[in-house]
């Protein structure tokens, strides 16, 4: 088991060392980073200083070796349009976005599984079927476009949910928090639907077909005419092994949600990470990009290990690894 | 018996429209006899749903024909008839149907031609995907060895970025790569290659897993006892076998590849306002909203869901009915 | 009265087009303390009893007529909640295949425990006794410490003594035990079935032992019913059936049965199955194409067309990058045996033995870690697959053992036929190609039509059929068959066997003949190699192997063999100098 969990490590810091190098040339190669800091009027002299500080006369080696370096100190340089530190920026956009994605996780696994679990045992109970055709809408509807819906509903007709911000803040230090606030919590709720919705029938259709898969095993069959009672072979013997290809995608869809939360902060103007780096791709600012990369990577590399570690948990075949006697 | 209706299914989906010769007259009547033919038979809702995609497939292909309005035709503009609601509501000029947007186009010639564009993006880039997709993963799967691992890693990887967070970082990557090129010309293509470049990790992982499979059946064996070269034996014997979930997973990513588009272009991103696929227009519409010009927003918000789901429809009744595991 | 009582029982299957009738107008009845045998070939019906009895019919199947009285007690229309509880007391249910019968989340302990909870007021503690002692009784050794272990730390004979404790925790006082050896090997079955023998009289439950194994019933059952679509023609004590068959169909299965004791000329032709079979027409080989390819054979034959020297193959069983930290697993271990021109070689092991793996290397399909194999004196072991192979490529052929995978099912029967004749460039003309495919189905007993079909259009012995032509369309010199019959029915075998016997004697073929089935083999090969472990225990003369065994392994194989002798010997056409020269008859 320490085994399967260092291998996964490792993958880990490869992966992240791939996502580096790919940071790392986009920063590098993609337009000349001297031009986008400077003014028309600088003199070739002080270009060729400022290459020369920011050490982008040195070997390739040498620079990625700094710029993973100064990564792992949360140093991505400076903005080329905000002229700030892009670590800064980051920082600070940093809390909405999570508060908002965590948000949205919960409420898609807590509505998603139980609506799975649901219809996958009463395959052909009307409400299941209900359930299937608002899933296939759900998946239909772009996230962009559930946003505007519920903007155009519950804001613009009804007046009843605020359309665009995070309401009322309160600054911990640390972390600007819109949790312990009533309008940040109201300007919470239609960004959150928006962004689980998609995630969450995409979580119920999941435990459902896996959940008819397992309902069809052989030892599903024998608990059966072993005459364990239903309630114990559904929730005992098929959920629990549901379980497992259901940690995986959800560890994927937890982090798919800080990615769609890109077209969520746009909707609803919400102050995050994601509308900072759709402003950035606009407007070519590589080291924004490049750092949200690997920041992003960084959250899904930590995501996929806490999914193996969960992996050990639940399934004995890695947990207790050895041969059959 | 379940099993045999199975076969079936898979001998239907094996002889994948080719229909030739004295044999297919039997093949067109067993097709019409078989378990598919049934099931698309017996739902109203998955009839409806390919009668929608067709029609939109047709009225996009025919748009320049069938639109009231020219919508790109800068001599027929004016600004006069912006902002025109639909039809049914007080104060509208009833040529225009749906109403018009800001510049003072047609909305329902706009649709027609955002369909077109939203349409052809989404079939371009999904058969760059299933082409780059099937491509590596029949390889992988067959060859094996570092090729294989090399390529699944890749697609490792890039499978823990979601495809939209790959085509905005490509359009960024492009733009910065050729700041010179307009976002007119390019923008086309540039989606094209976004979505496709992130979404062919689903084609290669599922070719890779069906044609281990398929390797290590003895069909396979045999033809390399033969002495059939490995190529052959990929393309001959092995990729006609693993096509049925590559079919359902190219509908569905018509409809993922549809969805990309409308919100890449509803970023900003994608296709510019002046030739507006069904996104930009709903991002020109969400100005609008508050002011009370819904329908701008509206209209193409209903025609993009209503497409993506009649694909999505048929893909779902696509996966089921190829799936003999499920009846 | 009666532990299990059926009558008229009549299953259906609804589908779309048409009501499929899976077992009509069955009476059957079992008796405490006895093991009752329900034979048949696949889609007799058989399974589907149990099912019926179990209440766990896959819908859409119903039971559309009949009664099932369990102690007296009907329960064939008992509403599910009640069934449940009939299942757990009075019935239960052993599984083919212990590998996918036991939750892999849970232990040993939580499923027992559950399940003896589930039907016995017992505290948690008393339940785990409980547990201890069935596993004890099944035959687990160190059942204390073994208990609270996962099923993946469990072989496959030990998991399917889990599955039987699992069985036997309600004290059932019947057992309907599905195909419960199938997925096993020979040494492992006779465990298994010794122990259902054993329960059977120690605990004086009723069994009810479905199977396609003729073997099992005879040496297990008191009584044996046998199905035939979906009927049950002929039912009484196993001696009795066997021994002295009434119904034609069970004369034809009995005779069908590859026998371990008598040598026959070939397998008698079972007409009631597949109809009347075609006979086998001889061609003239002097004009036919088949013959062709003899006549440019060089001059220089070896004695042995193929001799394996010193051959190992390893399979990396964990990847390291530390060369020390892989783990090889050796599946051919230092063999070395040579196969003569044109006999029949047989090789049987277990699985796992390392059988099929030299089939496969001398197929170049793998290439031995070391070793040479010689083919007609030149060492092919490490061609690779190119050129240099070609001609070694069309001279040996193979024969696969799953008829549905081993032909495309995307492709038509013509195509999969002139496959490797358009590869191996032996006909001039499309023309030709076509003509030489027609007469090749038509030598295999399929007829001409056959070309235009595709092959999910057949059965599985026509498949094998199929499977065969396409190992002609070579014209090989070699054929390696690996386990050509075992997906197959026996009476369908039967006719597999003899097409390969005659072809053989009829194109001087040399064949290597891999099965773990011994009867078969006694059958079907000149000369026989033994296989354990990767190794090579011994090869001998057929009938010098049966009769004088030396190896242990081979002695334990042997012994193991189901005894048929009592099985009626009616339309058989045994051997008689082979049955005068060992003294049996």
């Amino acid at each position: 088991m320490a085994v399967f969990i260092l291998r996964r490590l490792a993958q880990s810091v490869l992966v992240m060392l791939t996502v580096s190098l790919i940071a790392f040339a986009m920063f590098r190669y993609i337009g000349d980073p001297v031009n986008q800091m400077v003014g028309v009027d600088t003199t070739p002299e002080q270009r060729a200083a400022l290459r020369e500080a920011l050490g982008l006369n040195d070997s390739v080696y040498v620079q990625f070796v700094r710029f993973v370096w100064n990564a792992l100190h949360f140093d991505f340089g400076i903005s080329y349009q905000f002229k700030q530190p892009v670590g800064e920026l980051i920082l600070s956009r940093l809390p909405a976005t999570l508060e908002l994605s965590i948000a949205s996780a919960i409420f898609a696994l807590v509505i998603g599984i139980p609506m799975g679990v649901y219809t996958g045992i009463n395959r052909d109970a009307w409400l299941s079927k209900l359930f299937l055709t608002v899933s296939l809408v759900g998946i239909s509807l772009p996230t962009f476009l559930i946003g505007i819906l519920l903007i155009f509903i519950f804001a613009v007709n009804l007046r009843l949910l605020p359309s665009f911000g995070r309401g009322d803040v309160i600054d911990l230090g640390f972390w600007r928090t819109g949790l312990l606030t009533a309008s940040g919590l109201k300007a919470l709720i239609l960004p959150a639907i928006t962004l689980g919705l998609f995630q969450m029938t995409l979580i119920m259709r999941l435990v459902r077909s896996e959940m008819l898969e397992v309902l069809r095993t052989d030892y599903i069959k024998f608990a059966r005419a072993r005459g364990l009672s239903e309630r114990a072979i559904n929730f005992g013997h098929a959920l629990k092994n549901t379980l497992i290809p259901v940690i995986t995608v959800t560890g994927l869809q937890l982090g798919a949600i800080i990615a769609f939360a890109i077209i969520t902060e746009t909707v609803f103007q919400w102050p995050g990470m994601g509308l900072l780096f759709l402003q950035a791709v606009q407007n070519v600012d590589i080291p924004i990009m490049a750092a949200y990369l690997m920041l992003i990577a960084f959250l899904f590399v930590v995501i996929n290990l806490t999914v193996d570690i969960l992996y050990t948990v639940v399934d004995p075949r890695v947990r207790i690894g050895g041969s059959a006697t | 018996m379940p099993q045999v209706t199975g076969e079936e299914g898979r001998a239907v989906a094996a002889a994948g429209g080719r229909p030739q010769t004295l044999d297919d007259r039997r093949f067109v009547s067993r097709a019409l006899d078989s378990d598919i033919y049934h099931s698309f038979k017996s739902s109203k809702v998955v009839m409806l749903a390919a009668l929608v995609s067709l029609l939109f497939i047709v009225a996009a292909a025919f748009a320049p024909w069938i639109a009231p309005h020219d919508p790109f035709d800068l001599a027929t503009l004016s600004l006069l008839d912006s902002l025109n609601p639909p039809a049914w509501v007080e104060g509208s000029n009833p040529s225009y149907l749906l109403g018009t947007d800001d510049q003072g186009r047609d909305l329902l010639s706009g649709i027609l031609y955002g369909a077109r564009i939203s349409l052809a993006v989404g079939f371009a880039s999904v058969i760059l995907a299933a082409g780059i997709g099937i491509t590596l993963g029949l390889i992988a799967g067959y060859v094996g060895g570092t090729f294989d691992s090399v390529i699944m890693r890749i697609a490792d990887v890039q499978l823990t970025f979601p495809a939209i967070l790959i085509a905005l970082l490509i359009d960024g990557v492009v733009h910065g790569l050729y700041p010179n090129v307009t976002r007119n010309d390019s923008a086309f293509w540039v989606l094209v290659l976004s979505i496709g470049l992130s979404f062919w990790v689903q084609y290669a992982r599922t070719v890779r897993g069906s044609t281990l499979v398929e390797r290590n059946k003895e069909y396979v064996q045999a033809a390399r006892v033969i002495g059939v070269h490995p190529i052959v034996i990929m393309t001959r014997h092995i990729l006609p076998n693993v096509m049925g979930p590559v079919l359902v997973i190219a509908t569905i990513n018509l409809a993922l590849a549809i969805i990309t588009e409308a919100t890449l272009s509803f970023l900003g991103v994608g296709i510019p306002s002046t030739q507006p696929s069904l996104g930009t227009l709903i991002r020109i519409g969400q100005d609008f909203l508050f002011s009370g010009e819904w329908w701008i927003t509206i209209f193409p918000g209903v025609a993009l869901a209503a497409l993506v789901l009649a694909v999505n429809l048929v893909g779902d009744w696509l996966r089921d009915a190829l799936n003999p595991k499920l009846r | 009265m009666s532990l299990l009582e059926i009558k008229g029982l009549t299953v259906e299957f609804p589908t779309r087009r048409e009501t499929f009738t899976a077992v009509m107008d069955v009476d059957l009845d079992v008796q405490r303390g006895e093991i009752h045998g329900l034979v048949g070939e696949s889609g007799a019906g058989k399974s589907t009893i149990g099912n019926a009895v179990m209440g766990l019919l896959e819908p859409p199947g119903r039971i559309a007529a009949g009664t099932i009285e369990i102690d007296g007690r009907r329960v064939e229309a008992l509403p599910p909640e009640e069934m449940r509880k009939v299942r757990g007391k009075k019935v239960s249910m052993i599984f083919q295949d212990p590998l996918s019968s036991l939750n892999p989340l849970y232990s040993i302990e939580q499923q027992l425990v559950e399940t003896i909870r589930e039907h016995n007021a017992l505290s948690e503690r008393e339940a785990k006794k409980f547990a201890i002692d069935l596993l004890d009784q099944v035959g687990i050794p160190k059942p204390a410490e073994r208990i609270s272990q996962y099923p993946h730390q469990f072989s496959g004979g030990m998991r399917q003594r889990v599955v039987i404790a699992l069985a036997l925790c309600s004290n059932p006082d019947l057992v309907i035990a599905d195909e419960p050896t199938t997925a096993l090997d020979v040494s492992i079955q006779a465990q298994i079935l010794n122990l259902i023998r054993r329960l059977c009289t120690d605990r004086n439950v009723g069994v009810i032992l479905v199977t396609h194994d003729m073997g099992v019933i005879a040496e297990t059952t008191d009584r044996v019913a046998v199905m035939y679509r979906g009927r049950i023609v002929e039912r009484g004590p196993t001696r009795k059936v066997l021994g002295n068959p009434d119904h034609e169909y069970t004369k034809s299965l009995v005779a069908a049965v590859p026998r371990p004791d008598i040598k026959l000329l070939r397998f008698p032709m079972v007409s009631y199955i597949e109809g009347p079979g075609r006979d086998f027409e001889a061609i003239d080989l002097s004009s036919h194409w088949l013959g062709q390819g003899r006549r440019d054979r060089t001059r220089d034959r070896h004695e042995n067309l193929v001799e394996l020297k010193g051959l190992r193959m390893e399979f990396l069983m964990r990847r390291s990058l530390l060369p020390r930290n892989r783990i090889y697993f050796p599946a051919v271990d230092n063999v070395s045996l040579p196969i003569r021109e044109g006999e029949i070689f047989g090789l049987v092991g277990e699985s796992g033995s390392g059988k099929s793996t030299i089939a496969r290397l001398i197929a170049g399909l793998y290439t031995p870690t070391a070793g040479e194999i010689l083919f007609d004196g030149t060492n092919i072991a490490r061609l690779g697959p190119g050129r240099q192979r070609r001609p070694f490529q069309r001279q040996m052929q193979m024969i696969f053992q799953d008829p549905y995978s081993s032909l495309n099912p995307r492709m038509r029967v013509a195509d999969i036929v002139a496959e490797p004749i358009r590869h191996h460039e032996l006909a001039s003309s499309g023309a030709e190609r076509q003509r030489i495919v027609e007469d090749l189905l038509e030598h295999v007993g399929l007829g001409r039509e056959a070309a235009r079909k595709y092959p999910h259009e057949f059965s599985g012995g026509q498949r094998q059929r199929i499977s065969i032509a396409r190992a002609l369309a070579t014209r090989p010199r070699f054929l390696i068959c690996d386990e050509p019959t075992s997906a197959l029915d026996v009476s369908i075998q039967a006719q597999i066997l003899n097409l390969l016997k005659d072809l053989q004697e009829e194109l001087k073929l040399t064949l290597l003949f891999i099965s773990h089935d011994l009867p078969v083999m006694r059958q079907m090969c000149h000369r026989i190699g033994v296989m354990q472990n990767g190794q090579l225990c011994e090869v001998k003369e057929t009938e010098d192997l049966f009769e004088n065994p030396e190896h242990p392994h081979t002695r334990d194989l042997i012994r193991l063999m189901p005894r048929l002798d009592y099985l009626s010997t009616e339309g058989l056409a045994i051997d008689r100098a082979e049955a005068a020269r060992t003294g049996r008859v």
